[in-house]
C-alpha cells in the first residue's frame, strides 16, 4: 500500500502518533523548526480529533534537502507514543518503516522490529515526565545527524522565554535523547534520502493560517471580528497576538451574525475589515454577505473549510463549501472567490482580496481548508514589500450621494466624518442618496449598477497556474490546497502528456481556464469533496464538462500516493 | 444649532398618522440641536421595522442594516472612529427579539453608543403580531389565545448585566423624552433608552391613555447609582417607572482597545509598515 506503482516521494517522512495532550504538537514544532533552522526543507501537517485529551492524533513531518510540500502516506520513521498509535498508522507502515516506540507507554508488543525508546523513563530520570517529548526530539535529531551544538542552541532559544529551570530540564532531556539516538542507526534507504543538507540560506516556514494573517495585514486590514470555529480560528488568534505590534482591532463577537455585521460597520466607518469562519459559522453570516452586496460595503471573508454537513468533522479537511460560498446570500450581487494553494498565494491573494473589496465595494472570499491552514510549508523567502495598497475612500462634499449612478457602477465611496457630505447606506432598495425607495425604475437601475461591476472584476481575475508541457493532452485540474499534492503525484507519473491546471481564483474565472480546457482531450478534476463542485462550476462558467474526477471525502487530505495511483489507473488502466 | 438643520424637508414618511414615532423623531432632532454635535459626526444605525426607518427622516449619516442587527455595526463604527456620536435605534421586536443576543453582549462590551428602543409592545410593519414586550394575554392574529410568553424586561436585563446607563421614557411627555435622550447621548458608555409608545394601528390595549395610567416618574430622591435598588425598580411592570433607572462609569469598549492606548486618533488614518511585515515572514 505504501509504494503505489513506483511513486516514492523524496525526503524522510517522520510520523508522530499519540493521544491528544501527549504533546505531539510540541515535538512537531520543535523538530520541524530545528530541521528548518538546520537548512532542511520541511513540510508538516497534522490530523487530529476534536477533543482536548486522549484519542489518537498524528503529525507528519517531511524533511528533505529540496522542497517538499505535500502529504504522503509513506512513513519512514514512526514514533508511537500511545497504545492506539500502531493500529492507527498500520495501513501506512511498510517493512521499510522504522518504528520507535516507548514500550512503557504503548505496552509490550510482540514485534522485534520495534525499537524501544524509553522516553518516559529517561524523562523521569532527568526530572520530569513532561519532557518526554524533548527526549524524543533529541533522539530524532541524532538520527537525522543534526549536530548536537545546533540542537542545544536551538532548544535553548526555543525555551528562552521560560524559567531557567525549564530551560535546564529541556537541555538535559534533549542531550539524553541525543545520546540514545546516536546509537540507533537509520536504515540505508532512509539515509540515502537525506544525502545532503542542501540549503544553508534562511528559509521561510509558514502555515496557511499565518500566510492568510500576514496577507491580511499586508492588505491593510485594521479590523477583524469573528467567532471561534475550527479550523478558522487561527487567523483571529494570530492577528490578535500581532495587535501589540500592528494597528488592528480584533474582537471575538458573540456569534457569527454579530461578527460580520460588526465588520460591515467597521468597513462603513473606513476600516479594512474581515471575518474568519468555517462552514457552520459562515452559514450564520450569509444574511450579512447579502447585506454587504446591497450596501456595496467592502469586506473580506475567510472561510476555512471542514467537512459538513452540520458539525461534521470539526478538525478535519474538505473542499465541500465551494458552492455554499459561490451562492451565499439572497439576491444577486457580484463577488470574488480566491482559493490559494501555496502559502505565497495565501499572502498575495488575501492582500489582493482587500484591494478588490475596496475597489469594487463587494464581499471578497478567501476560501481555504483545514489542511491548508494547519500545514507548515518551508520555501525560499519572498519579498512582499512590493505589495502596495490602493485606497479608494473619497472626501465627501455637500451634495454627496453614496449610490451615485455612473457608467462603471462603482460610486465614489465616502465615510462618515471625512468631508461635508452625509453617507447613507441602506439594506432596503435605495435611491442614489441611500434612501429607501420602491420606485420600479430606480430598482432596475440599482440592480444593474451592482451587477455591471462584474465586467470589470472579470478583467482582474487571477489566471490559472499551468504546469506541464505546452501540448499536453491530459489536464489534472485542481483548486485550493491540493496543488502541491497533485504536483508531486504528476511528477511521479513522469508523463509529458499530463499537465496540471490549478485555479487560485475560482470565481469569476479567468478566460484562460476555458482556453486550456478546450485544448485537451482528457480532463480530470481532483477535489476533496463527494460530488465534484468545481467540475460543476467549470461547466457553468465555460460550458465544458470535465469528464473525470478524483474525489475524496473521508475528512483527510489526499496523499501524493493516492492521487498518483488513481491517475495511474485512469490513464493506464491500473 | 436649530433642529431644522436635521429636517429632510418635504418627504414621504411611512408612519401611520398619530404614530408615536413622530414624537420620537422630533425629540431626537431637538436633542441633537441642543447638544450642538456637528452633523458630520452623527451616525445613526438601525435595523428593520417602522421604528428603524427613523434615520431616513433625519439629515445625518446612517447605516440602515438588517433586522435585529443594529448594535454590531454600531459597535464596529464607534470602535473604528471614536470621534463619531453613534446612535443605534430600532423597535422592540428588532432590538429585544431578533437582536436579543447582540443586546446582551453589547451591554457587556459597553461601547460608547446610545441605544434607543421604540417600545410599543407589538409588531407594526408585519401587522400586529406579539413582540417580546407584549403583555400576557395580548391577542393577535397569531397569538389567538393571547400571549403566553412572559414579557421581556429589557431594563432588568440591562441592570443585571451592569449596563452603564439604563433609562425609560414615554412619547406622551416630549420634555421628559428630550431630557432622558440628552442624558443618554452625553453619557460615556452604552446607554439604553427604552421609549414607551402607542401603536395606533395594531395595539388597542397599550394606548396613550393606558401608558399614562401605567407609568410614573422616579422621584428626585431615587439614586440610580445603587444597582440593587435599580434592579428592584426595573422589575416593576405593573406601573412602569420613567427616568434614569441605573447608571455607572464603567470603562468603554473602545477606550480599552490596544489601538488607542498610545494613539488616540481614529484607526482609519493609520497604515501598517510593510517592512515590519516582511520581517514577520521570517520570524519563527
Amino acid at each position: 500500500m505504501t509504494k503505489k506503482g513506483g511513486c516514492d516521494p523524496k525526503g524522510v517522512s517522520i510520523v508522530l502518533c499519540g493521544a491528544a495532550g501527549q504533546g505531539i504538537q510540541t515535538v512537531e514544532s520543535l523538530l520541524a523548526l530545528l530541521a528548518y533552522h538546520t537548512g532542511f526543507f520541511v513540510f508538516s501537517t497534522k490530523e487530529y480529533m476534536s477533543r482536548v485529551r486522549g484519542g489518537v492524533n498524528s503529525t507528519e513531518i517531511r524533511i528533505a534537502s529540496s522542497p517538499v510540500k505535500a502529504y504522503i502516506d509513506r512513513i519512514d520513521i514512526l514514533v508511537a507514543l500511545s497504545p492506539e498509535s500502531i493500529l492507527h498508522t498500520y495501513h501506512r507502515v511498510s517493512k521499510n518503516t522504522m518504528i520507535l516506540a516507548d514500550t512503557e507507554a504503548i505496552g509490550k508488543i510482540k514485534d522485534d522490529s520495534i525499537v524501544d525508546i524509553p522516553l518516559q523513563k529517561v524523562a523521569k530520570t532527568v526530572g520530569s515526565p513532561v519532557v518526554a517529548n524533548t527526549v524524543a526530539v533529541g533522539i530524532l535529531s541524532a538520527m537525522l545527524k543534526i549536530p548536537l551544538d545546533t540542537v542545544l542552541s536551538f532548544v535553548h532559544s526555543f525555551f528562552s522565554k521560560k524559567k531557567q529551570t525549564v530551560v535546564d530540564l529541556n537541555i538535559s532531556a534533549v542531550t539524553k535523547g541525543y545520546t540514545i539516538g546516536k546509537k540507533l542507526s537509520l536504515p540505508p534507504n532512509i539515509i540515502e534520502k537525506l544525502s545532503s543538507i542542501g540549503n544553508q540560506k534562511k528559509l521561510m516556514l509558514l502555515n496557511g493560517t499565518r500566510a492568510i494573517s500576514i496577507g491580511a495585514l499586508t492588505g491593510g486590514c485594521s479590523f477583524i471580528s469573528s467567532y471561534p470555529m475550527s479550523p478558522s480560528t487561527g487567523v483571529l488568534t494570530t492577528l490578535s497576538q500581532l495587535s501589540h505590534r500592528f494597528d488592528i482591532i480584533t474582537e471575538q463577537a458573540e456569534d457569527e451574525i454579530a461578527a460580520i455585521n460588526m465588520a460591515l460597520g467597521a468597513s462603513y466607518a473606513g476600516a479594512r475589515s474581515m471575518v474568519t469562519t468555517s462552514g457552520g459559522g459562515f452559514a450564520l453570516m450569509i444574511e450579512g454577505v447579502s447585506l454587504a452586496g446591497m450596501l456595496e460595503q467592502p469586506v473580506v471573508i475567510h472561510v476555512a473549510q471542514r467537512p459538513g454537513p452540520a458539525t461534521g468533522l470539526p478538525t478535519r479537511t474538505e473542499q465541500a463549501d465551494l458552492e455554499l460560498v459561490l451562492y451565499a446570500g439572497h439576491g444577486e450581487f457580484p463577488r470574488v472567490i480566491y482559493t490559494p494553494g501555496t502559502v505565497l498565494e495565501g499572502i498575495q491573494l488575501t492582500h489582493k482580496a482587500f484591494n478588490m473589496a475596496d475597489a469594487y465595494q463587494i464581499p471578497v472570499f478567501v476560501l481555504t481548508d483545514q489542511y491548508f491552514v494547519d500545514s507548515y510549508y518551508s520555501s525560499e523567502p519572498v519579498d512582499i514589500t512590493t505589495l502596495s495598497n490602493e485606497y479608494y475612500v473619497e472626501t465627501t462634499t455637500k451634495r454627496y450621494n453614496r449610490y451615485a449612478l455612473n457608467k462603471s457602477g462603482i460610486s465614489p465611496r465616502g465615510i462618515p466624518g471625512q468631508g461635508t457630505g452625509l453617507v447613507a447606506v441602506d439594506s432596503d432598495e435605495h435611491d442614489e442618496t441611500g434612501r429607501i425607495t420602491e420606485d420600479v425604475h430606480m430598482r432596475s437601475q440599482m440592480v444593474e449598477k451592482r451587477l455591471k461591476k462584474l465586467k470589470e472584476i472579470k478583467k482582474e481575475a487571477v489566471p490559472p497556474t499551468f504546469i506541464g508541457k505546452k501540448n499536453c493532452s491530459t489536464l489534472v485540474i485542481c483548486w485550493g490546497s491540493t496543488i502541491h499534492i497533485v504536483n508531486e503525484a504528476v511528477e511521479c507519473l513522469d508523463d509529458d502528456t499530463v499537465g496540471i491546471l490549478h485555479c487560485s481564483q475560482v470565481y469569476p474565472l479567468h478566460p484562460d481556464v476555458k482556453k486550456y480546457l478546450s485544448k485537451i482531450s482528457l480532463g480530470i478534476c481532483v477535489e476533496n469533496n463527494a460530488t465534484g463542485q468545481f467540475q460543476r462550476l467549470l461547466f457553468r462558467e465555460t460550458g465544458i464538462m470535465v469528464e473525470h474526477k478524483i474525489l475524496q471525502y473521508n475528512g483527510l487530505p489526499f496523499s501524493v500516493e493516492t492521487i498518483y495511483s488513481q491517475l495511474h489507473q485512469l490513464l493506464r488502466g491500473g | 444649532m436649530t433642529k431644522s438643520l436635521f429636517d429632510r424637508g418635504k418627504i414621504d414618511i411611512a408612519w401611520c398618522p398619530g404614530c408615536g414615532n413622530y414624537a420620537i423623531l422630533e425629540a431626537v432632532k431637538s436633542v441633537l440641536a441642543d447638544l450642538a454635535i456637528p452633523q458630520k459626526h452623527i451616525v445613526f444605525v438601525s435595523g428593520i421595522g417602522q421604528a428603524a426607518k427613523l434615520p431616513q427622516y433625519l439629515k445625518v449619516h446612517y447605516f440602515n442594516g438588517l433586522h435585529g442587527r443594529a448594535l454590531p455595526p454600531a459597535t464596529g463604527i464607534k470602535s473604528v472612529n471614536p470621534k463619531l456620536t453613534v446612535i443605534a435605534e430600532s423597535g422592540d421586536g428588532d432590538m429585544y427579539g431578533e437582536g436579543g443576543n447582540h443586546f446582551i453582549h453589547c451591554i457587556r462590551r459597553n461601547p460608547d453608543i446610545t441605544n434607543i428602543v421604540h417600545n410599543n409592545m407589538v409588531y407594526g410593519l408585519t401587522k400586529g403580531q406579539a413582540s417580546p414586550t407584549s403583555s400576557l394575554g395580548f391577542h393577535t392574529p397569531i397569538q389567538v389565545n393571547g400571549v403566553i410568553l412572559e414579557p421581556f424586561n429589557p431594563l432588568a436585563i440591562a441592570v443585571a448585566l451592569d449596563a452603564s446607563f439604563v433609562a425609560r421614557t414615554f412619547t406622551g411627555d416630549p420634555t421628559h423624552m428630550q431630557k432622558i435622550l440628552k442624558l443618554a447621548i452625553q453619557h460615556k458608555g452604552y446607554a439604553l433608552v427604552d421609549i414607551l409608545q402607542p401603536c395606533v394601528s395594531f395595539n388597542k390595549i397599550n394606548t396613550l391613555h393606558w401608558f399614562k395610567e401605567h407609568t410614573y416618574y422616579v422621584d428626585s430622591s431615587y439614586n440610580p447609582r445603587n444597582r440593587s435598588s435599580a434592579f428592584s425598580k426595573a422589575l416593576e411592570m405593573d406601573h412602569f417607572p420613567l427616568g434614569v433607572i441605573f447608571q455607572n462609569n464603567r470603562p468603554t469598549f473602545e477606550e480599552q482597545l490596544l489601538v488607542y492606548k498610545k494613539n488616540k486618533n481614529s484607526l482609519i488614518t493609520r497604515q501598517h509598515d510593510i517592512k515590519k511585515l516582511q520581517e514577520l515572514l521570517l520570524e519563527n
